[in-house]
């Protein structure tokens, strides 16, 4: 479990985060959303530590993360797994040198054994026999879940993800979704994943919390996002006419 | 401070040598084309500058030799190579680095563990450290050819006038001073490029900057250097 506690995050003058104070629950898809600008990105950095924050701290089950010597951090690192919203792939490494790049680093696996690994993670995200290609000759999604297999390369404890559906079309999108639900599951990983996409709330969303400008505004999960009554919750979902409709729908349903 | 967070132990040394060896791929083999093509220029051109001083003179032709060989060790080959090679590899690292930092590979690289100074910034140093002194000690010997076929080959002096002038007042003192300033100016552009494109912010435009200054600072540090090195080298 990671624990937010009383995180304020200041740039110059302005206060982007207001003192959050949330915990995200192992073996669930633990969902921070809210509308651009709300400070979800910033959130996420200062949980892996790519940020510091003004105030406040995060806790890695025991272990104030942020209290640690840069070299108590990495060994945290080796646990977690990063998805980012561009991928962040190594241009000049194939798909398959991607995914090996933190074994080649960090373990002192045999070559049969990194292979091993590697074939497993890309099996794992559907992507058998794209190992050599590069990631410019990849599309979007592709490039996504090669991503999310070189994350889980090292069966990190902690997986982050920054808008993993951004920039996606909503059948790969849902596909996405889904591969990092069951990755979370099996693996028993604490996942936090940034989002505003209103799918990936209402498919994955075990632990839901709602950003707005900068503070915590609700807190759920995905059964409750319907009923909820929630003023800023409700406009950041159902944000068009058509899915106030359909909310709505669901609603009368359900009675 | 960011010297001194690359500098440290490397987390696996065989991923190291191999980025070291990409980088000495790079920086040396890579310039060895742009550096010849300068050198052999600088030596004809200081060979034809020199025999025309020298005209109606009473110093001997054969000195041509002399002072393309001494005046391309001591200064030419280092500094000018160096300044060129700023403009080609130390624009290359910032960009390299910078284009890295925007893409956040870095950031990917951080949340993995990897000490991100030591890995891009180390292997880069050290392939510019002995890569860079042996390009210019190529740069030297080119530059001396190049004075040869402007002056022999240009018929300003004959073959045996040119090798009694090469051959005179040598001082291998002068070597080591040139092997000296390769190795500080090679510091200077590798580490300076590299905070540069480090430490880089923003999009396309601040990156085109930062390579900028990366040049613009090397430029000058070596130059800088270069007089310091002379003002303590030849007291």
């Amino acid at each position: 479990m990671i624990r937010a506690v009383e995180i304020r995050k200041s740039f110059d003058e302005t206060e982007v985060l207001k003192g959050i104070s949330m915990n995200f629950e192992k073996g669930k898809t633990n969902l921070i959303i809210g509308r651009s600008g709300a400070g979800k990105t910033v959130l996420l950095k200062l949980l892996v530590g790519l940020m510091e924050p003004t105030q406040g701290e995060v806790w890695y089950g025991n272990d104030n993360f942020s209290e640690m010597e840069k070299k108590q951090r990495r060994a945290i690192r080796m646990e977690v797994g990063m998805l980012f919203q561009g991928s962040a792939l190594f241009d000049s490494m194939t798909v398959e040198e991607n995914v090996r790049f933190p074994l080649d680093m960090f373990t002192s696996m045999t070559r049969k054994e990194k292979q091993k690994q590697v074939d497993y993670c890309l099996e794992r995200v559907e992507l058998v026999g794209a190992n050599k290609k590069f990631p410019s000759e990849t599309s979007g999604g592709m490039q996504k879940r090669v991503g999310i297999a070189r994350s889980i390369v090292l069966n990190p404890k902690y997986l982050f993800c920054d808008e993993p559906n951004s920039g996606l079309d909503p059948k790969t999108a849902l596909l996405i979704d889904e591969l990092i639900k069951r990755i979370t599951y099996e693996n028993e990983m604490t996942t936090i994943i940034n989002t505003h996409d209103m799918n990936s709330v209402m498919e994955i969303g075990d632990n839901i919390a709602l950003l707005y400008q900068g503070e915590l505004a609700w807190q759920g999960n995905k059964s409750e996002v319907l009923n909820s009554d929630n003023k800023l919750l409700q406009d950041f979902i159902f944000a068009s006419p058509f899915l106030q409709r359909l909310r709505d729908a669901a609603l009368q349903n359900s009675k | 401070m960011l010297l001194r967070t690359a500098i440290s132990r490397p987390e696996k040394f065989s991923m190291y040598w191999k980025e070291t060896m990409r980088q000495m791929d790079d920086i040396g083999i890579g310039s060895i084309i742009i550096v010849s093509i300068i050198a052999i220029f600088i030596g004809a051109v200081t060979a034809v500058q020199f025999a025309y001083q020298l005209d109606g003179t009473l110093v001997p032709r054969w000195y041509i030799g002399y002072i393309v060989r001494d005046s391309t060790i001591i200064e030419l080959a280092p500094t000018i190579s160096c300044l060129v090679l700023a403009g080609k590899v130390g624009s290359n690292i910032a960009a390299e680095i910078g284009g890295m930092r925007q893409k956040e590979h870095i950031d990917a690289m951080e949340i993995m563990g990897v000490n991100t100074a030591s890995y891009l910034i180390l292997p880069k140093v050290i392939a510019g450290l002995v890569m860079i002194p042996i390009l210019v000690c190529l740069a030297a010997f080119i530059s001396i050819l190049g004075g040869y076929l402007s002056s022999v080959v240009g018929g300003l002096i004959t073959h045996e006038e040119y090798l009694r002038g090469l051959r005179s007042f040598f001082s291998d003192y002068n070597v080591l001073m040139m092997v000296i300033k390769s190795l500080v100016f090679a510091f200077i552009l590798t580490s300076v490029s590299a905070y540069q494109g480090y430490y880089v912010k923003g999009g396309s435009i601040e990156l085109g900057q930062a390579s900028t200054r990366a040049v613009v600072y090397s430029d000058i540090l070596i130059l800088l250097a270069d007089y310091v090195i002379a003002l303590l080298l030849t007291q």
